[in-house]
């Protein structure tokens, strides 16, 4: 055989090789949740979304749960989002090409890869010991806010060094300050973007579950928070409680609550796509 | 006017300062417990001592446990997500087509996008169990952990990997195929050398994200703290251990408590200097092309 005709064959081999391995991880994926729906989806029922967690398996439910999950939710994006666009504004529009712009930069590149648990022990320390917050709903999502941060003003950045500088430009040659700028024509062109970022960071922090352990959010709360104040379990968590446990109808409803938390996440990473490709139509 | 716009930037910049704060706060939360815990066991003895054994009445304070945990199932997890997260770089740079490259890429973050909590039900109740059909393993053990925990980041490799080489500029491309190369041969001999800063970048922060990577091994890589590289066994991690000790009640101030900060910082040691490297590396090769 050629040499050039072997490495023809060799080639083809590969081709082969990546496309399996593109799918690899997928199917794997694909396998993972057919196998959850079959062990959980019959336990799914309103009773099991309404019901109290309960010391007997087939009783218990993930209601406490899934509001404390729509109150962290909820909680987290009023505070990241305000703060992360506000860092990314100012990194874009208001720091040159400076030390102190790099040192910004290369801090919040290392906050991004900061592991989550350790956001935890922060978030322990400063909110829940010392603000004397608690293991409360309003320490967990100031830790959370905290660990998205970097997420939303990266997508914040990238969104407005999209948005093309003739338009910034014709807004200042018409005697707008930088601010009215900003505000009137910059952010409404950049928000897909923004939005896009911030949901997905949102999503992350929903699927969550070491830094709020780490805080003291408890596995079992026989209540539903009424306030920020109050103490609170998450999705996440309740799954982890159930995994935990050696009876198999526990697992099962580890099995049932994963594919509600399979749902929220996909809606929400599903949204920001949406927003995304109508935003990246507008931009052109 | 002038004043409005002044307080806009500021309260701008102060956005910007709660980044650093938050640096600032977890070095010092981190150091002043790790001090209060080095102040009653010597550092000597925490990177020397083979046990930890922190929760027993025979109490030892050796981090290499927790170390040698973190390390293999990160091992284990590298030696699953590198070989198929380049493969799908090289594949969907140098083969796919552009369509199905648009299309693949978003889908590949789903399995970025799955709770880690999801991964661990998996590791623990379906890889394991399937395993054990083969071979000889404990319901807890690295083995499952780590490969699970690699396929959760393939993308992150992939993903990074496949951006670097979509920078190298089309001419070299066109050179090699110029010569009779093949396209296996213009991917491995031509794109991925040139490629390789940011191959090296996607290595890292993959590698740093598994080191730092916390319910996976805690719900399927157990929680006994062993010098070992036995995949078959029950470990635990550093991260691990922190969500053990969280998940009861350990009073602030006990040592119980102080030992989560000095596994926290030794953990952030590594994570900090991985995450500045590929940093560094990025900055230093990026304009290479430009």
């Amino acid at each position: 055989m050629s040499k050039g005709r072997y490495n023809r064959i060799k080639d083809k081999v590969f081709q082969v090789f990546g496309i399996s391995a593109t799918f690899f991880g997928l199917i794997l994926l694909a396998i993972f949740i057919a196998i959850i729906l079959y062990m959980g989806l019959n336990r799914l029922s309103w009773d099991f979304l309404t019901a109290l967690p309960s010391r007997f398996a087939d009783q218990s439910g993930i209601y406490t749960a899934w509001i404390g999950t729509f109150w962290i939710l909820i909680l987290t994006t009023l505070i990241s989002f305000p703060l992360g666009v506000g860092a990314g504004i100012y990194l874009e529009e208001y720091t040159e090409e400076s030390g102190w712009a790099t040192f910004l930069e290369i801090n919040i590149s290392n906050l991004a890869g900061v592991p989550s648990v350790i956001y935890g022990l922060l978030g322990l320390e400063v909110f829940v010991r010392i603000m004397q917050f608690g293991s409360s709903v309003l320490a967990g999502s100031l830790t959370l806010s905290l660990l998205i941060l970097p997420i939303i003003i990266v997508s914040t950045r990238e969104a407005i060094s999209a948005v093309p500088s003739s338009q910034k430009d014709a807004s200042m040659a018409l005697g707008a300050t930088k601010w009215q700028t900003i505000w009137n024509q910059t952010l409404p062109a950049a928000m897909g973007g923004i939005l896009t970022g911030t949901i997905l960071a949102i999503s992350r922090a929903v699927g969550e579950t070491a830094p709020l352990i780490v805080i003291g959010a408890l596995a079992y709360v026989p209540f539903v928070p009424q306030s920020p104040m109050d103490q609170f379990t998450v999705l996440p968590i309740q799954i982890f409680n159930w995994v935990s446990r050696p009876q198999h109808e526990f697992v099962i409803n580890a099995a049932a609550a994963i594919i509600v938390l399979l749902i929220l996440t996909f809606s929400i990473n599903g949204i920001a796509i949406y927003l995304r490709n109508r935003w990246q139509k507008k931009l052109g | 006017m002038r004043t409005k716009e002044r307080i806009i930037e500021g309260a701008l910049a102060f956005c910007a300062l709660v980044t650093i704060l938050t640096t600032v706060g977890i070095i010092l939360v981190l150091l002043i417990e790790a001090i209060n815990f080095f102040e009653q066991v010597s550092i000597i003895e925490f990177l020397t001592d083979t046990q930890w054994t922190p929760l027993f009445a025979n109490k030892h304070y050796g981090i290499l446990p927790l170390l040698s945990g973190t390390f293999l199932t990160t091992l284990i997890a590298m030696i699953v997500a590198l070989p198929i997260g380049l493969t799908i770089a090289v594949y969907l740079n140098e083969y796919a087509a552009p369509k199905f490259r648009k299309v693949i890429k978003p889908a590949l973050e789903i399995l970025a996008v799955v709770p880690t909590v999801v991964y661990g039900f998996f590791a623990l109740m379906i890889v394991t169990p399937f395993l054990k059909q083969f071979m000889d393993l404990a319901g807890f053990n690295a083995l499952s952990a780590g490969i699970v925990m690699g396929i959760m980041i393939i993308p992150f490799v992939s993903s990074l990997s496949e951006d670097a080489l979509s920078a190298v500029p089309d001419s070299l491309r066109e050179a090699s195929y110029g010569m009779g190369s093949t396209r296996l041969q213009t991917a491995f001999r031509v794109m991925v050398p040139a490629a390789s800063s940011g191959i090296g970048v996607s290595v890292i922060l993959a590698f740093s994200r598994a080191i730092g990577e916390t319910m996976i091994v805690a719900i399927a890589a157990g929680s006994q703290p062993r010098l070992t590289m036995d995949p078959t066994v029950p470990i635990q991690t550093i991260t691990a251990y922190i969500v053990q000790v969280s998940m009861g009640d350990v009073p602030h101030g006990s040592i119980g408590y102080n030992t989560i900060f000095a596994a926290g910082i030794t953990l952030f040691i590594f994570t900090f200097l991985l995450n500045n490297i590929s940093y560094w590396i990025k900055r230093r090769y990026q304009e290479q092309y430009e």
